[in-house]
Parts: structure tokens; C-alpha cells; sequence
């Protein structure tokens, strides 16, 4: 329980269907010394979830997380940015922290199964497998962030928000009389507490200032780079050039320290590779099948082919070239409702 | 989720014969005892015997009993009030207090440091958190002017030396105080015996309210007020006095006196059963303060490599309340610092569990207890 909306109302329904609900809020870490707490668990949103937790009449432990939190979701983030990538941290966290470490502790409390606020839904198939739907309001579907879950996790899962939409979900927080009716969507990473990823990065590894030179498709040198960290694929603003047309950021090449950069027309790829990846089912399809692919949380979900491969990988083809492909980004496959499955994008050519 | 309360150092519930001795001051005898008329005056009368039971029973007069809002005020009252009265008489600026004493001390004599220019010493512990006399004696200088050391420690248990303390404090000339604010509950303590010059009580640690306490000031003892106002509590503590909850600590507390051979009794057992059952059947467990000068209620361990805060969520949801140094509601797990004081690993110092037992805890609430704990332990000694 973050003391928001998601996961009161959650709390809220559980209990209402009659689950014997504990509430479980986990302390992140945060940079301390600039008096920025972590967003997820401010000692307000604890707070907060400790009076939502008694205004429901349930049990509420906060669970430290601190450490784990750091080495693996914190440092990751960091890491990827200094090899050149987009990380989403979210994942990592989902993945070891969500569906890891609290998953355990919730287990190791007597819990049967641990439930969230994301807007996803499970469905448990004639085969006995649990699927993983979208949930149905289209703005808020975040089973994207939950690609990586095993059919383990998810038979131990409850995702109560999933059939709702996020009217309908505050509207409930308001019937329920949830002091976080109106609080507004969290949207940040919660560890930035607020602040700009970049100056994080420059305060927590100093080495992602690193200059060189910004390059175009024809290898032409156009300007200078503070820091591959800085720019992300498909970003425009900021590049500190001023060649005749807009250029965008095309990808990034750490061997040379360069940053690519093109013109509108120069952006957009047609494939891509995926490596770690999951399959929602537990076992990869044998033969490539048409699906569609969200390259982002928020990009829109677009036509193509998916070809499993070995080693965890997967190749995806699109009929047109798709922008913003982004190594560090996830990969997750759909078939209509159905999310498949996903993996972390390698890179755009084979 | 608990049904088993074995929290009782954190606090008791209101025994249903104080909260009778409180009900007739909501309603019947509201008057404000400053009042001249016949209301103020009767209201007047009951605190007034209230003060006059309290310092029968700690032995003392009544004028030396001031009451507070809570202990913590006491302890506040106490550090600030003669501190700053030594300033005003231009005495020395150097203070004393132990390494283990309660929030409630160390961050008033802190703040004394910090902010009024007083100069702040801490007196150590042994393994066993108890302060050494003698450790007080070496560090008394010329311009000391007050030592505070906690009579019984609220997560170790631990009992200190502290009329021999005191006996060496007033050799010297320098006021000592005492946060008693767990031994009062345990002990029918006299002002003879202690030869304090100040000591804070809190009732709601002896089965009265919460919301008041009470500070023992020995006559002529330097001390301003803290609360600034009008001149209750013989001008050393400002406020309407809260009639209901001094009627109702006073009560409580004579009930705590006449009532101390068999409440230690009862506790005791309850509380050996408690360390000897734990101690057996827990590996890399220990128990943490003195093992036998320690409050008669008051069980503490610490257990290798746990989380003291899983620890206690998790018992709470097997249905026993339970507490750790190490705890606190906002998951925060830092290590204790008093066991870091006494010597612990950090290792150790995080997953340290209090038992506190009370006057109507039954030994099958006891045994329960102990059933589950060490299942418990063995669990989330095997989480990843």
C-alpha cells in the first residue's frame, strides 16, 4: 500500500469480497541527504497507508526494503544508463522487489496471495494456466509491467483493479470515504523523488559525464555530447545543434561514445531483438505468430511478427519502420487482450 | 490482529477501578481548581489528595510532586527546567547522562547542547546495559550540573545503581535525576531510598490514563518552568490542571504500591518462563540487558540476523503484540542504539524483540507465545 488511490481501493475491495486483508507498505531507498524521500514511501505516504489500513479496520506492516532496493533496482538503473541504455527501472522492480522480496515476506506472514493496485487482469484458462489480460480501461493498462511474471506469481496474485477503469476507481476510493480519492496519479520514478533523472544520475555516478562527439548518418561529426546517460532515442530537444532541419536521436554507439543522431525521415526501425524473455505461459511458442508489440508503457501497441528464439531471445518484425524502439525498454507481446509475454529490447539490427 | 498483548512496556490498559476513580472529574467535578467559587474549590480538593497520594506512597511531600502531561514532559521539565535555572544563577554548564537513556532525555539534553550552549558528556554501559557508578564519579567535573540516568531501561530492562549514584552525585553538589518512568510500575519506589532530586513518572505504564505524569522535585531543588503561564503546580508547570487524569494516575498508582508483592510475583515467573523457553529453543538467540537486575515484567532478545520489524509484523499476525528496539511503525530498522551501545553487531542489533508481560497475562497467553515463536523465527530466517 502506497497510501494513493490504486492501492486503498484495493485494500478496500478485498476486504469487502471477504479476504482477510494486511496491508504491506515497503520503505524504498532515496537519496537522503537532499531531504527528497522516495515517492513510494515518503513517511507521509506511510502514514497514509497506516490510516488507510485503519480506517478499513486491517493490519498494516511496513516492510524495509531499502537495501535490496538499491543494489538491484537503483544500480541497475544507473548501470544501464552508463552501458548506453534506457533502463525502465520498474521492471526491475516489479521482477526482484514486487514479485521477490515482498512477495516472500508476504508469504512468510501467512499470506495465501499478495494483491496490487495495477490495472491488469489474471484469467485462469481450461489448460489450468493463468493468463494475463490488459485491464479493460485502455489508458491504464499496465499489464506491460507485468510481462515478467511467472505462472507461479500469478497463481498467487490478485488484481482487483483490472476490470475497472480509473473514474471508476476513484469514484469507488470515494464511495469507500479513502482520504486518496483525489490524489493525482503518481508519474515519475519513485526514487527520483521529483527530481530531473539526469542530475540523479550526475550525483550518483559522476562517470556518466562524458563527453563526445554527436554524429549523423553519414558519420559527419555535428556537435558534442555532455554524456550518452542524457539522451534517450527518438529525443530531439536538447541536442545543442543546429543543423537545417530537426534531428533526432537515432541510437547510440558506447564503442565510440557516440550519439546518433538523423533527420525525421532517418527515424524508425523495422526489428528488433529481445533478450531475457518471458513467456507468460511458462513455455515459448514454436513457430514466429502475428501480434501486436508495445515498445513503451505508453507507446501504442502496433502490428508485427514475433519469432522465438533460443536463449531467451525473440526477433520482432514491423511492416513499417517504428519509432523510438529503445534499448533497455521492454518488448511485450500481445494478442488482443492477451499479453503474451515480453523481453528487454537488445537492439534494432541483427 | 494480535489477541495476546505483551506490549506492556509500551503501555497498560486503564484498570477498570481508575477509570471509575477518573469518571465523577468529566462531568460532576469539572470546576477549574484555580477557581474561587465552591466548583473550583472542590475540584481544588481533588487534586489536592491526589498530590497527597501520590507523595505518601514515593514518600515525599506533597509540593515535590508536580504534575505533568506524560512522562516525556517530566524528563523535559526535569533536563530543561534546571538547566536553565543554573544558567539563571550562573552556575556551570556541563551535563551528564548515560548512553541508553529514553528519547525523551537524550533529545532535550541534545537540544540543551545545541541550542542553549550546554556541554553534553555521556556516561557508558556495560554488556549488560547498566551504568558503573564509578563511570559517573570520573566524569563529574567542577562545573557539572546535573546527571540524568535512567532507573530501568524501557528496551533492556536493565536496572541501574541509581541510589548509589545518587549518594555520589550529592557528595558533589550536582542534581541528579532519573527517568523511573518504567520502574515506577514495577516497583514501590521511595525518595528516601533513591535520594533523587528529581524523577519522572508516566501513569499509563501502571494501568492509568494516558496523557499525564508526574515529575518528583526534591523542596529547593533549582528549577524554572518550561511552560510558561500561570502559577499551577507551584509556578513550575502551567496548564489547567487535568483533573480526570491526575485523579486517575493517582489512583493507579496506589494501586501499583499496594498491589506491587503480588504483581512482581506474578510477572516474574511469567517473565523466566518466557527468557528460559526462548533461550532453549531458539538458536543464535540471546538475551539482551541484565539477567537478573532487570524489570520484573520485561523479557528482551536479540536474534542473530533477522529483521526485528518482520519479526514483530509477523507475530502480530500469529496474534501476539510484541515490540523491538529496532522497530518502529514506519519500518525504519535501524539498529538498536542501545544494543549497538552495549557492545552488539549490527547484525544483532536489528533484530531484537521485547516480551513485556502485565498483571493479567495468563501463562497459557505465555506458553501460545512461545509455541509460535520459534517457528516464526525459523521462518524468516529462511526468506531469501
Amino acid at each position: 500500500m502506497s497510501g494513493g488511490v490504486d492501492s486503498s481501493v484495493t485494500a478496500a475491495l478485498l476486504k469487502e469480497q471477504g479476504y482477510q486483508v494486511i496491508g504491506m507498505t515497503l520503505r524504498l531507498w532515496s537519496e537522503e541527504h537532499l531531504g527528497l524521500d522516495n515517492r513510494c514511501c515518503t513517511t507521509d505516504a506511510v502514514g497514509d497507508a497506516r490510516t488507510i489500513a485503519g480506517q478499513l479496520q486491517i493490519p498494516h506492516y511496513t516492510v524495509d526494503a531499502k537495501q535490496i532496493f538499491h543494489d538491484t533496482v537503483v544500480s541497475a538503473f544507473i548501470e544501464g544508463y552508463q552501458k548506453g541504455i534506457t533502463p525502465n527501472p520498474c521492471l526491475t522492480c516489479n521482477r526482484h522487489i514486487r514479485w521477490g522480496f515482498m512477495y516472500q515476506r508476504a508469504r512468510a506472514l501467512g499470506a495465501d496471495y499478495m494483491a496490487t493496485g495495477h490495472y491488469a487482469r489474471l484469467h485462469e484458462n481450461q489448460n489450468g494456466k493463468v493468463q494475463l489480460l490488459k485491464g479493460v480501461d485502455p489508458d491504464k493498462d499496465q499489464s506491460y509491467v507485468l510481462y515478467m511474471l511467472s505462472q507461479d506469481d500469478l497463481r498467487h496474485t490478485l488484481l482487483p483493479l483490472g476490470g475497472y477503469t480509473k473514474k471508476e476507481v476513484r469514484r469507488m476510493a470515494e464511495e469507500f470515504q479513502l482520504p486518496a480519492a483525489q490524489r493525482p496519479d503518481s508519474q515519475d520514478l519513485c526514487f527520483l523523488g521529483g527530481d530531473d533523472y539526469r542530475d540523479f544520475l550526475l550525483r550518483n555516478q559522476p562517470a556518466v559525464h562524458h563527453p563526445g562527439p554527436i554524429l549523423d548518418t553519414e558519420g559527419q561529426k555535428l556537435g558534442e555530447h555532455p554524456g550518452l546517460a542524457f539522451f534517450t532515442i527518438g529525443q530531439r530537444k536538447g541536442l545543442g545543434i543546429s543543423p537545417p532541419r530537426p534531428h533526432y536521436v537515432l541510437g547510440k554507439d558506447p564503442e565510440r561514445n557516440a550519439l546518433l543522431v538523423g533527420t525525421r525521415d532517418e527515424l524508425g526501425e523495422t526489428s528488433l531483438q529481445a533478450r531475457d524473455v518471458h513467456w507468460v505461459s511458462g513455455s515459448a511458442p514454436d513457430a514466429p505468430f502475428q501480434a501486436e508489440i508495445k515498445i513503451r508503457y505508453t507507446a501504442p501497441a502496433r502490428e508485427g511478427v514475433v519469432t522465438p528464439q533460443p536463449d531467451q531471445k525473440a526477433e520482432v518484425q514491423f511492416p513499417e519502420p517504428l519509432r523510438d524502439i529503445t534499448p533497455g525498454q521492454a518488448a511485450v507481446f500481445y494478442q488482443e487482450e492477451v499479453c503474451l509475454g515480453g523481453g528487454i529490447i537488445q537492439g534494432t539490427s541483427p | 490482529m494480535s489477541d495476546v498483548y505483551l506490549d506492556h512496556a509500551a503501555t497498560t490498559p486503564v484498570d477498570e477501578k481508575v477509570l471509575k476513580a477518573m469518571q465523577p472529574y468529566f462531568g460532576d467535578i469539572f470546576g477549574n481548581p484555580s477557581s474561587v467559587h465552591t466548583f473550583g474549590q472542590r475540584a481544588d480538593a481533588a487534586l489536592q489528595k491526589a498530590r497527597r497520594s501520590m507523595a505518601e506512597a514515593i514518600g515525599c511531600q506533597p509540593k515535590e510532586v508536580i504534575f505533568t502531561s506524560c512522562g516525556s514532559e517530566s524528563d523535559n521539565l526535569a533536563l530543561r527546567g534546571a538547566a536553565l535555572a543554573a544558567r539563571e544563577q550562573g552556575k556551570g554548564t556541563h551535563i551528564l547522562i548515560s548512553e541508553v537513556e529514553h528519547h525523551a532525555v537524550t533529545h532535550t539534553a541534545q537540544q540543551l547542547e545545541r541550542s542553549f550552549g550546554f556541554e553534553l558528556d555521556y556516561i557508558p554501559v556495560d554488556k549488560h546495559g547498566e551504568v558503573d557508578p564509578e563511570s559517573v564519579a570520573e566524569r563529574i567535573r567542577p562545573d557539572t550540573i546535573l546527571v540524568s540516568i535512567i532507573h530501568a531501561n524501557n528496551e533492556i530492562g536493565t536496572l541501574n545503581p541509581i541510589s548509589k549514584i545518587s549518594t555520589l552525585c550529592r557528595e558533589r553538589d550536582v542534581l541528579i535525576h532519573t527517568d523511573a518512568v518504567q520502574g515506577a510500575a514495577h516497583f514501590p519506589l521511595k525518595m528516601d531510598d533513591l535520594k533523587v532530586d528529581m524523577l519522572s513518572i508516566g501513569a499509563h505504564k501502571f494501568y492509568g490514563p494516558k496523557g499525564v505524569g508526574a515529575l518528583y522535585v526534591r523542596e529547593g531543588t533549582p528549577l524554572i518552568p518550561v511552560q510558561t503561564g500561570g502559577s499551577q503546580e507551584f509556578g513550575k508547570r502551567a496548564a489547567t490542571e487535568n483533573l480526570p487524569f491526575i485523579v486517575g494516575m493517582a489512583e493507579a498508582l496506589q494501586m501499583a504500591y499496594e498491589e506491587a508483592d503480588q504483581r512482581l510475583k506474578h510477572t516474574q515467573k511469567l517473565r523466566d518462563r518466557v527468557i528460559s523457553n526462548v533461550l532453549g529453543a531458539i538458536p543464535d538467540s540471546t538475551l539482551t540487558g541484565h539477567p537478573e537486575r532487570r524489570l520484573p515484567n520485561h523479557a528482551s532478545f536479540a536474534f542473530q540476523g533477522l529483521d526485528g520489524n518482520l519479526l514483530v509484523s509477523a507475530l502480530d499476525v500469529e496474534g501476539f503484540a510484541c515490540s523491538s528496539g529496532s522497530a518502529c511503525k514506519t519500518g525504519n530498522p535501524e539498529p538498536s542504539s542501545v544494543l549497538l551501545s552495549m557492545g552488539y553487531d549490527r547484525g544483532w542489533a536489528k533484530g531484537s524483540l521485547r516480551v513485556t508481560v502485565g498483571k493479567d497475562t495468563h501463562q497459557n497467553e505465555v506458553d501460545a507465545f512461545l509455541d509460535v515463536l520459534p517457528l516464526v523465527v525459523k521462518r524468516l530466517r529462511e526468506l531469501p
